[in-house]
């Protein structure tokens, strides 16, 4: 049963690879209205960067299998890529995300990870290396610092030690003293908590961030030290090896976060403006 | 010492004091008159029947009569776990079934086989009230894990979300919940052991105090029954609470809020 499963889509590999010669950015996207397009262009242009991310089909249906939020796309995620999608609430943005991050199931397609499918074994680890952050930010019990190792209490990232001056050098890129590691969690205020949800991720040196809206519930101040650590984390080596994806509703925000910037409607997701 | 035997008078006289629970809803507007009806009814009806079925099994006490009468005890007293709380899930009830009949039945064996030791082992005089007092408390303990459960992760949704985005497997996102969970299926459990004898008289040992044993003889009785009602809702506390955990986390590793379903 498996093996089958194996070499079905080993196939479907095969025939996707004509499209992914032909894709026309960095990004390759496709919906299937789109996809004729794509294989006609006639201006391809290969680039050299690895995919981190692609998705095949990739498609959601709600539970009770009647709407359709998500329909069947081709993306490609590649190192150094800086993603930004827009579009209104409820247009699949949201669902998009939590798929790539394999926190909700597709109903068909498949997401591959470095060129290869995630088994279900090695979803942790995946989780892990691409980290999902909400738009609210879930804290645990405790201080802020307890908040920063809880992850080095998880199987997963049991080989990795919390380093405490690491995490005080990311929280002075976010504008905050040292003694911001003895705040409780629950003293924080919104932009605080999110702060530290991104860095409680950014620590564990993920290649991938999946934002979520991240400052959607934010003031000024504490969105501009969100999009600070990011950046910082997304340049950390100078040929960066990283890549995001930041869902937004601020067009400002998504113009000054993002080399690519992609628009979902309807849980169609398309190109719009390449600069 | 003699024993009084109660006549139909008697106990009539008794269930007019549910006029006193009636009167209470109707001055305070609780509204729970036909609940009350109800509840009454049942507790007479339910009681005269086992009576008579009780009494009909003692008298033909073969094992293809009580094993069938215990089953069907046991089955209740899984669905009626299965019954409660606002939310559920599919496969609820096969989950309570399961895990009232592996705990109790487990337990209810350990008591009448190697600490009872009764012979037969069917003898219903004793298999059939014990595993009855078994069941009524593990029920509760399943019930109450379950509802807890699914309480625990629908509230702390974002908190078990998140562990899974850092890169916790699925137990380490539903540890926290799990481990509320158990504990609130033991607790009423390890409150009724903390007050027994102090607040509270058990019934089995009035009812042998009534019958005309003597108490010491009856509490050692009860000794035995604290600690197979606590061994079995505890097994079945911990198995209802695992159930529940494999049914609403997948193999792969997501935590299937969708199949919590109100009702």
């Amino acid at each position: 049963m498996r093996a089958r499963r194996w070499l079905a889509s080993d196939a479907r590999q095969t025939g996707w690879g004509i499209l992914a010669r032909h894709h026309l950015v960095d990004v390759t996207y496709s919906t299937h209205r789109a996809w004729s397009q794509h294989l006609s262009s006639p201006s391809a242009l290969t680039t050299n960067a690895t995919p981190l991310i692609e998705t095949r089909l990739l498609s959601r249906m709600d539970h009770s299998a009647t709407i359709q939020l998500l329909q069947p796309t081709d993306f490609t995620l590649r190192a150094g890529d800086r993603v930004a999608i827009t579009g209104s609430s409820g247009s699949g943005k949201s669902v998009f995300l939590r798929t790539l991050a394999l926190l909700d199931a597709p109903s068909s397609g498949d997401i591959l990870w470095h060129r290869r499918r995630v088994n279900n074994d090695c979803i942790p680890q995946y989780r892990s290396r691409v980290c999902y952050i909400a738009q609210r930010p879930s804290l645990i019990d405790g201080s802020v610092e307890d908040n920063l190792r809880f992850p080095y209490s998880l199987k997963t990232l049991k080989q990795q030690r919390f380093d405490i001056e690491q995490a005080k050098s990311l929280l002075r890129q976010a504008g905050k003293q040292d003694n911001f590691l003895d705040k409780s969690a629950s003293d924080l205020s919104g932009g605080e908590a999110q702060v530290v949800s991104l860095i409680r991720a950014i620590q564990l040196d993920p290649e991938v961030l999946l934002l979520d809206e991240p400052t959607a519930a934010l003031d000024p101040q504490s969105s501009r030290e969100v999009e600070m650590l990011v950046t910082a984390w997304f340049n950390h080596d100078n040929a960066s090896s990283r890549a995001y994806i930041w869902v937004s509703h601020d067009h400002d925000q998504a113009q000054r976060m993002s080399n690519i910037r992609l628009h979902m409607q309807a849980g169609v997701l398309t190109e719009r403006g390449i600069q | 010492m003699n024993y009084q035997s109660l006549s139909a008078t008697d106990i009539a006289i008794a269930a007019c004091l549910i006029l006193v629970n009636g009167a209470l809803s109707l001055g305070l507007k609780l509204g729970l008159e036909r609940q009350l009806i109800w509840a009454a009814i049942r507790t007479v009806v339910q009681l005269l029947a086992i009576g008579y079925i009780l009494g009909w099994v003692f008298e033909f006490a073969y094992w293809y009569v009580v094993l069938p009468l215990m089953c069907l005890m046991t089955l209740i007293a899984g669905f009626s776990a299965a019954g409660r709380g606002k939310r559920t899930y599919a496969g609820r009830r096969l989950d309570s079934v399961v895990s009232v009949w592996g705990s109790s039945w487990l337990v209810a064996a350990i008591g009448l086989l190697v600490v009872i030791r009764i012979e037969p082992w069917y003898e219903p005089q004793y298999a059939i009230p014990i595993l009855g007092m078994i069941l009524g408390n593990t029920l509760t303990g399943v019930s109450l894990g379950i509802e807890r459960m699914m309480q625990e992760l629908s509230s702390g949704r974002s908190t078990v979300e998140m562990i899974l985005a850092l890169g916790g497997s699925r137990w380490e996102a539903a540890q926290m919940a799990a481990r509320q969970a158990v504990r609130a299926g033991m607790t009423p459990t390890l409150n009724q052991m903390t007050v027994v004898g102090i607040v509270s008289l058990p019934g089995m040992m009035t009812g042998q105090v009534l019958a005309g044993q003597s108490p010491a003889e009856a509490v050692r009785y009860q000794i035995v029954i604290m600690f197979l009602i606590a061994a079995s809702s505890a097994l079945g506390t911990v198995g209802a609470v695992l159930l529940t955990y494999r049914r609403l986390f997948s193999a792969d590793h997501r935590f299937m809020m969708h199949k919590l379903i109100n009702r």
